[in-house]
């Protein structure tokens, strides 16, 4: 399996507090890597490490093998990472279409793009519509305002326009916090529908039944540091909590438990 | 928008605009003719290009109490550096638009940098501007103007209604405003932030800059608001622009355009500012006192901003 993303040894200090002591992270291709941990366990400064939101005061991060360094989320966008935050990150009143589009909008070609400046809307929906109907979200008018959807279809609208856009990865903090049963498992689903076209994702979740739903491996963050890499289909709900709240020490889990 | 048909905010202006026209012609008999409806265009110039600026302020959750006190102060600058330096009315002229895009600045620098709300910064500017009016023009009007500078008070024939050169002005300028916010990136980021900030943040979009940009564009048209206010009254007012405060954001929020942020029309802004100039006219052709019109201005506001958020509650 390739690795796509990867970081050795990040530290990150606020002060007297560590936040992160030592963390590694490996991500690999078309895969859902679950990060998960108590609060303060490191698992947000990784991944706000990760895209961009924070730099590292040590350690390293790579992108394909080679060396990237963030300075903004922005950089890391550039590099082909988008990241889809947990509280619903649309504009409300502005249509699905432009939310999409939102920062990389698409200019009309010739004099009235160029000096003019003017928004080519026909292509940004027709784009939607071909990028939506690829994720097979079922929504039926990209001009409608964000605002009429549900909160599921809002979360979608999100994790669509990351996966329109990102060229290696995509991180989810949260993306099902803010959601009921039957919109959560919308997003799931949309979710491995990511990943099967071949983006790999870094989910960030609380909620442990949907982590063991879509994960492939799941990465346990603990104390700074990464405490161990698990295999969703052999190690149990519980123990994989007990990991987590260290309840169960990294060296007795038993071998067939961590993934590979 | 969205749907097959435009949402009771984007309409309503327009049925009221609509109904007032109705109710004053069955009223007058004069508020239908061309030349009356002219003057009540050259009223609203100055008003409804401040409102533009407004305008753009209201859509990213702002508010702009100082854009009256500016204008003024613009107008103050520009007629004194011709009238008493003696300089060339075009170069006289930028040097108000620049003070008043300069109080822009400030504004918006205040806004991002400092982090202080809105409705704060410009309370403050307000002041300040009002002050810097009344010192630097010892309260005195200030006259002799080169004719250049009131050129935009001129008028020209259609079908025998005079139009003035100020409301072909303040119509372009619309119409820019209009195409901007809606066919260009840096219109639709203006809604975006309004809408969700942070948001827009994530995106890669930089807000801070977005909303620099807003009071600057704002400070700008309050300029040009000055120069037609200038135009229409031949003098330098230092008492200019104290109806005009409030009459801009009545506009605006008549017009439509949520004080939430993020929704509105700017041409709805046009329509407001015309509702509160044909309201002036109309009672005024009927013999209303001034007080009276000042009393509908203020219920006319409530109700706007109450139909705002019953449409909004309606959304959600």
């Amino acid at each position: 399996m390739t690795i796509v993303m990867q970081a050795k040894g990040l530290v990150k200090r606020y002060g007297q507090v560590v936040a992160l002591d030592g963390s590694d992270f490996e991500l690999r291709a078309g895969e859902i890597l679950a990060v998960i941990g108590d609060n303060g366990a490191g698992k947000s400064s990784l991944i706000k490490a990760l895209s961009g939101a924070t730099i590292p005061d040590e350690g390293e991060v790579l992108l394909d093998g080679q060396r990237v360094q963030f300075k903004s989320p922005i950089d890391a966008r550039r590099a082909g990472i988008e990241t889809v935050y947990q509280d619903l990150a649309v504009a409300a009143a502005m249509t699905i279409a432009e939310n999409l589009f939102l920062g990389r909008e698409l200019r009309r070609e010739g004099f009235l793009g160029r000096w003019l400046r003017m928004l080519d809307k026909k292509k940004m929906l027709a784009e939607s519509v071909a990028r939506m109907q690829d994720l097979k979200v079922g929504i039926r008018s990209m001009t409608q305002a964000v605002e009429t959807l549900s909160g599921g279809q809002r979360q979608c609208v999100a994790v669509a326009r990351a996966a329109a856009f990102a060229r290696h990865v995509v991180i989810m903090d949260e993306p099902t916090a803010a959601l009921g049963v039957k919109e959560g498992n919308m997003v799931l689903e949309l979710i491995r529908r990511v990943r099967d076209k071949g983006l790999p994702v870094v989910l960030i979740s609380h909620n442990m039944p949907h982590v063991f739903e879509v994960a492939d491996r799941i990465h346990v963050a603990r104390l700074g540091k990464r405490a161990a890499v698990l295999n969703p289909k052999k190690i149990s709900m519980s123990d994989t909590v007990a990991v987590m709240t260290g309840a169960m020490r990294p060296e007795d889990i038993p071998a067939e438990c961590l993934a590979h | 928008m969205t749907g097959k048909l435009p949402p009771l905010a984007t309409l309503g202006p327009f049925i009221a605009l609509l109904a007032a026209c109705t109710f004053f012609a069955s009223q007058s008999d004069r508020f239908l003719t061309g030349g009356n409806l002219s003057l009540v265009l050259q009223q609203v110039a100055v008003v409804g290009v401040i409102a533009i600026g407004q305008t753009l302020v209201i859509l990213t959750a702002g508010i702009d109490l100082s854009c009256g006190m500016v204008m003024a102060l613009g107008g103050i600058v520009m007629t004194k550096f011709a009238a008493d330096y003696g300089l060339p009315a075009p170069l006289a002229v930028l040097c108000g638009v620049g003070v008043t895009t300069l109080f822009g600045l400030v504004n918006g620098l205040l806004v991002t940098k400092v982090k202080l709300p809105p409705f704060i910064v410009t309370l403050g500017t307000l002041n300040i501007a009002f002050a810097i009016t009344q010192l630097y023009s010892n309260s005195q009007t200030v006259t002799d103007l080169p004719p250049s500078m009131t050129a935009l008070g001129n008028t020209f024939g259609i079908g025998g209604t005079e139009v003035s050169w100020g409301t072909v002005l303040m119509l372009g300028l619309y119409g820019l405003a209009w195409f901007v916010l809606r066919e260009t990136a840096s219109g639709r980021h203006v809604y975006a932030v309004g809408n969700n900030a942070e948001a827009t943040r994530l995106v890669g979009i930089p807000t801070q800059r977005v909303l620099l940009g807003v009071y600057v564009m704002a400070g700008l048209f309050y300029g040009i608001a000055s120069l037609l206010s200038v135009a229409r009254t031949g003098v330098g007012d230092p008492n200019a622009g104290q109806t005009e405060n409030l009459d801009a954001i009545t506009a605006v929020v008549l017009g439509g355009t949520s004080l939430f942020g993020g929704r509105g029309i700017v041409l709805g802004s046009l329509v407001g500012a015309l509702i509160v100039g044909i309201f002036r006219n109309g009672l005024t052709l009927m013999g209303v006192s001034s007080i009276y019109q000042v009393l509908v201005t203020g219920i006319l506001v409530i109700l706007a901003v109450a139909a705002d958020q019953m449409s909004r509650r309606g959304t959600r």
